[in-house]
C-alpha cells in the first residue's frame, strides 16, 4: 500500500503545496526581474479585489440555480422514466446524451447555434412562427445580452439535468416494490405514495446528487468562457483565476486565489463526502 | 480546483484483500517517483529528445496557416536540410503561457516559438531572444529588405535589433457590401472618416430585411473588443497613456471615441454585440446580416473564399479615420529564437524557410493561393498568381499594412509601441478588464463615463508602476 499512498500524495498533495508556496511569492511571468517573497500581499489583493468579490457571488448564484433547477427537472424525468413504456431504452439514452457532449462543444453550440441573435435557432424559430401568421417583424431578443447569467445557467442546466436524472433513477429503481404495493392496498393515492414513500427513500440520493452537482458546477469554466467570455457579470471564480493567470500572468496572485477557492470547496466537499459515506454505510448494513 | 478527499475509511467495510507487504521494488519505484517530482523537471509532450544535432523544437499557435506549415515540413524542409522539426501546437492563451514559462527561465526546451509583435519587444527587453538581424543579412535568399517596413519595425526592439521574423501579417480595414450600397444609392468615399461611416451605417440599417448597418467587435478581451476600440481611440486623438505614463482613459478624447463606438454599435450594430467577436462578425457578414464590417484584413480571405455567399460582392476601404492620416492596426505572428537554444543555426534555417518567398509559392501551388501566409513581403503583392486569386483585397491589405505606424499611431507621442494595444506586459490584463467595462456599456448596463472611470482607476495602477521606473 505504501507506494500507492506515496504516489497519491505526490500527484495530489505536492502540487497543492507548491501552489500554497507560490501564493506567498511576488511572481509575474512577464516581469522576471521583480520576483521575491510577498508575505500576505497576494492574499490582501485577493480579499480587496472587487472583481473577486463579485465573482464569489456570481459563483454561488450560478451554482445554486443550476443545481436546484436541474435537480427538480432530473427528478421529474427520473419519475417518468421509472414507468414502463415502449421505447424506454431509447428515450433514456436520448436524455443522457447532453451529459456526454464535450462541455466546450456544448457551450459553442448554445452560443452560436441557439442563442445567437442574428443566426441562432431560437430567433430563427420566432421568425418562422411569425411568418406563419403573416408578420414580417418578429421579435428578435438578444438572449445573451438581456440575461447573460441566465443564458449560461440554461446551458449548464441542459447539461447537468441528465446527471441528476441518472442518480435519482438509480435511487428509484432500488425502491422496494412491496412497500408500494402495500400502500396501494391500504388505499394510498399516487401523491401519498410519492410524498411518504418515494421522497423519503430518495432523500439520500437527492443530497448526493445535489452535492456532487455542486462540486462540479462550482468549477465550471467552459460555459462562462465560451458563451459570455465572463462579461456582463458572469465571471465566476474559475474564470477570474484563469484571467489572473493567463491575462495578467500573475502566478502569485492566481495561486492565492486558487488557495482561497480550494479552502471554500473543501468545506463543500466535506459535506459531500459525509453524505456519500453515510449512503455507503446504509448500503452495507442492508 | 478539485476537491480532494481526505481518505476517509468507511466503517463496516471490510477489505477482502489483505494488503501484501511490498518488496523493495515497490519502495524503489516510489522513491524514484518522489525524486522525479521533487526534481521539478517537468517536461511537456513537446520535449521529444532535443539531443540530435539537427532536431529543433518549435512551439506555435494553432492557427490554420501554422497547421499547413506543419503538414509541409517533413517533405519540403527536413528532406532538403536533414533538420527534423518537432512541433508543439497550442491555442493562443496556452501558447503564451508555455512560452513565457520556457523563455523566462531560459530552459531552452523550445528553440523557436511563434510570437506576435506584442510580445517580441517585451521578450527582447527581458533578454530572452536571440537577435536575428545579422543572420538575415547574411542569408541572401531570405531577402530581409523585401519585408514590409511596418511589420519589420514592429519586430525590432528598443535597441534597434530585429528579434523575430514575420510569418504572416495583418492590418484592419473596412469591408462593405458593394451591391447593398449601390441599391441604396450610396457610395463609399475612398478614404472614409468614422463620421461618414456612421452616417452610412444609419442609412444601410434595414436596407434589406434583418440587415444591420455595421459589425464591430463587442466581445470582451484585449484581443477582441480592445483592438478595434483602441484603433478608433487613436484616430479620435485619444491614448491609453501619455509619454510620461499618465493614464488618459477617461480623458475627453478617449471618452468621445468610446461614446462613438458604443453608440454606433447600440444604434446600428449587429444583434448580440456584447458577445460578438471576430468569428461572429464574419458569420454575420457572410449571412448578409450586416452591410459593413470593420475588422482584420484576414477576414477578407474568408469572405472571398469559394464557399462564401458574399464572394465578389464585398468592397474594401481603408480603416476609417478622424484626426490621423491612417488608423489601421498591425498584427503579425513571427518566429523568435530562444537565446538559450543550442541549435541557433538550425533554428535560423527553419525560419529562413518558413518565412521565405519560396514557402509562400509552395503553399500557393500545393494548398491554394488563399492559404498563403501573406501580409509580410512586398514580393507577395507582385506575384501574378497570388493577385489573380486575391486581387479583390490584395492591394487594400498591402496599403493597410504599409500605412500602419506602430510607433506613432495617434496624435501624441507614446510611451510604448503598438497600435491596437499598448506594448507592455500589463496590457493583456488591463485591456481585458477595460473591455469588460465597455462591453457592459454596449449592453446598456452602465454609461460610457461610468465604464471609463472604473477603467481609469485600473490604468492608473499600471501607470504608477511605470512612472516610478
Amino acid at each position: 500500500m505504501l507506494p500507492a499512498l506515496v504516489f497519491l500524495i505526490v500527484v495530489t498533495q505536492l502540487p497543492f503545496v507548491a501552489t500554497v508556496v507560490i501564493s506567498f511569492v511576488r511572481w509575474n511571468a512577464l516581469a522576471p526581474e521583480n520576483r521575491g517573497f510577498a508575505a500576505f500581499d497576494n492574499y490582501k489583493a485577493v480579499f480587496t479585489d472587487p472583481a473577486l468579490r463579485s465573482a464569489i457571488w456570481t459563483t454561488v448564484l450560478l451554482t445554486v440555480t443550476v443545481v436546484l433547477v436541474s435537480l427538480v427537472l432530473g427528478l421529474g424525468l427520473a419519475l417518468l422514466l421509472d414507468r414502463k413504456f415502449k421505447g424506454r431504452g431509447i428515450v433514456r439514452t436520448m436524455l443522457i446524451t447532453p451529459f456526454l457532449v464535450v462541455p466546450v462543444a456544448a457551450a459553442l453550440l448554445w452560443k452560436h447555434a441557439l442563442y445567437n441573435a442574428s443566426y441562432g435557432l431560437i430567433n430563427g424559430s420566432l421568425t418562422w412562427i411569425w411568418k406563419l401568421f403573416g408578420s414580417a417583424d418578429p421579435p428578435q431578443p438578444d438572449w445573451m445580452t438581456a440575461s447573460p447569467l441566465a443564458a449560461v445557467e440554461v446551458a449548464l442546466i441542459w447539461q447537468w439535468t441528465p446527471f441528476m436524472m441518472l442518480i435519482l433513477l438509480a435511487g428509484l429503481q432500488s425502491r422496494p416494490a412491496d412497500a408500494v404495493e402495500a400502500a396501494r392496498v391500504d388505499g394510498a393515492s399516487t401523491w401519498d405514495v410519492f410524498r411518504y414513500l418515494t421522497l423519503p427513500h430518495l432523500r439520500r440520493y437527492l443530497e448526493l446528487a445535489a452535492l456532487l452537482g455542486t462540486v462540479y458546477v462550482v468549477q465550471n469554466f467552459d460555459a462562462v468562457f465560451t458563451i459570455t467570455s465572463g462579461g456582463l457579470g458572469t465571471g465566476n471564480l474559475p474564470y477570474t483565476i484563469y484571467q489572473t493567470f493567463y491575462q495578467a500572468h500573475d502566478y502569485g496572485r492566481a495561486s492565492a486565489q486558487g488557495v482561497v477557492v480550494v479552502v471554500c470547496s473543501l468545506l463543500v466537499a466535506t459535506f459531500a463526502l459525509r453524505t456519500v459515506s453515510s449512503l455507503l454505510r446504509e448500503e452495507v448494513t442492508r | 480546483m478539485r476537491a480532494r478527499s481526505p481518505g476517509r475509511t468507511v466503517r463496516g467495510e471490510r477489505s477482502a484483500v489483505r494488503p501484501r507487504r511490498r518488496g523493495p521494488v515497490g519502495l524503489v519505484a516510489a522513491t524514484v517517483a518522489v525524486a522525479l517530482s521533487l526534481g521539478g523537471c517537468y517536461r511537456g509532450a513537446g520535449d521529444l529528445g532535443n539531443e540530435g544535432r539537427d532536431t529543433i523544437n518549435v512551439l506555435m499557435v494553432n492557427n490554420p496557416q501554422m497547421v499547413d506549415l506543419q503538414r509541409l515540413t517533413a517533405e519540403h524542409f527536413t528532406r532538403r536540410t536533414g533538420i527534423k522539426v518537432n512541433y508543439t501546437v497550442l491555442p493562443e492563451d496556452d501558447l503564451r503561457d508555455k512560452m513565457s514559462q520556457d523563455f523566462s527561465s531560459q530552459a531552452g526546451q523550445y528553440d523557436v516559438a511563434s510570437l506576435s509583435n506584442y510580445e517580441t519587444p517585451i521578450y527582447a527587453r527581458n533578454g530572452w531572444l536571440s537577435p536575428l538581424g545579422e543572420r538575415a543579412a547574411r542569408d541572401t535568399s531570405f531577402d530581409q529588405a523585401d519585408l514590409l517596413a511596418p511589420v519589420r519595425k514592429s519586430l525590432t526592439a528598443a535597441d534597434g535589433k530585429v528579434y523575430a521574423q514575420p510569418f504572416y501579417g495583418e492590418s484592419s480595414f473596412l469591408m462593405y457590401r458593394k451591391d447593398v450600397l449601390r441599391e441604396a444609392g450610396l457610395t463609399m468615399p475612398p478614404k472614409p472618416t468614422w463620421k461618414q461611416v456612421a452616417a452610412l451605417a444609419a442609412k444601410l440599417d434595414g436596407a434589406r430585411p434583418g440587415m444591420k448597418g455595421i459589425c464591430l467587435r463587442g466581445q470582451p478581451g484585449w484581443g477582441q473588443l480592445a483592438a478595434p476600440l483602441t484603433s478608433v481611440v487613436n484616430t479620435f486623438g485619444g491614448t491609453w497613456f501619455t509619454k510620461d505614463w499618465q493614464a488618459r482613459v477617461n480623458s475627453p478624447e478617449f471618452t468621445a471615441a468610446t461614446r462613438f463606438y458604443v453608440g454606433l454599435l447600440r444604434e446600428h450594430g449587429e444583434a448580440g454585440a456584447p458577445q460578438a467577436g471576430y468569428t461572429e462578425c464574419l458569420n454575420d457578414m457572410q449571412q448578409g446580416k450586416v452591410a459593413m464590417w470593420y475588422d482584420a484584413t484576414a477576414g477578407a480571405g474568408s469572405l472571398e473564399s469559394g464557399d462564401s455567399k458574399v464572394a465578389g460582392k464585398v468592397g474594401y476601404a481603408p480603416a476609417p479615420v478622424e484626426r490621423t492620416a491612417s488608423s489601421g492596426w498591425l498584427y503579425t505572428w513571427a518566429w523568435g529564437v530562444q537565446k538559450a537554444s543550442t541549435h541557433q543555426d538550425a533554428a535560423w534555417k527553419f525560419i529562413s524557410w518558413a518565412s521565405g518567398k519560396g514557402y509562400e509559392r509552395l503553399v500557393g501551388e500545393r494548398l491554394g493561393w488563399s492559404k498563403v501566409p501573406a501580409g509580410k513581403r512586398a514580393s507577395t503583392y507582385r506575384d501574378p498568381d497570388y493577385l489573380r486569386r486575391s486581387g479583390a483585397f490584395a492591394a487594400a491589405t498591402k496599403n493597410a499594412i504599409t500605412s500602419a505606424r506602430p510607433d506613432d499611431p495617434g496624435v501624441q507621442p507614446r510611451p510604448a509601441p503598438g497600435i491596437q494595444f499598448v506594448g507592455i506586459p500589463e496590457f493583456s490584463d488591463l485591456g481585458t478588464k477595460v473591455s469588460h467595462e465597455v462591453s457592459s456599456a454596449i449592453a446598456g448596463r452602465q454609461s460610457v463615463p461610468e465604464a471609463l472611470d472604473k477603467s481609469q482607476r485600473l490604468a492608473e495602477e499600471v501607470a504608477r508602476a511605470y512612472a516610478k521606473r
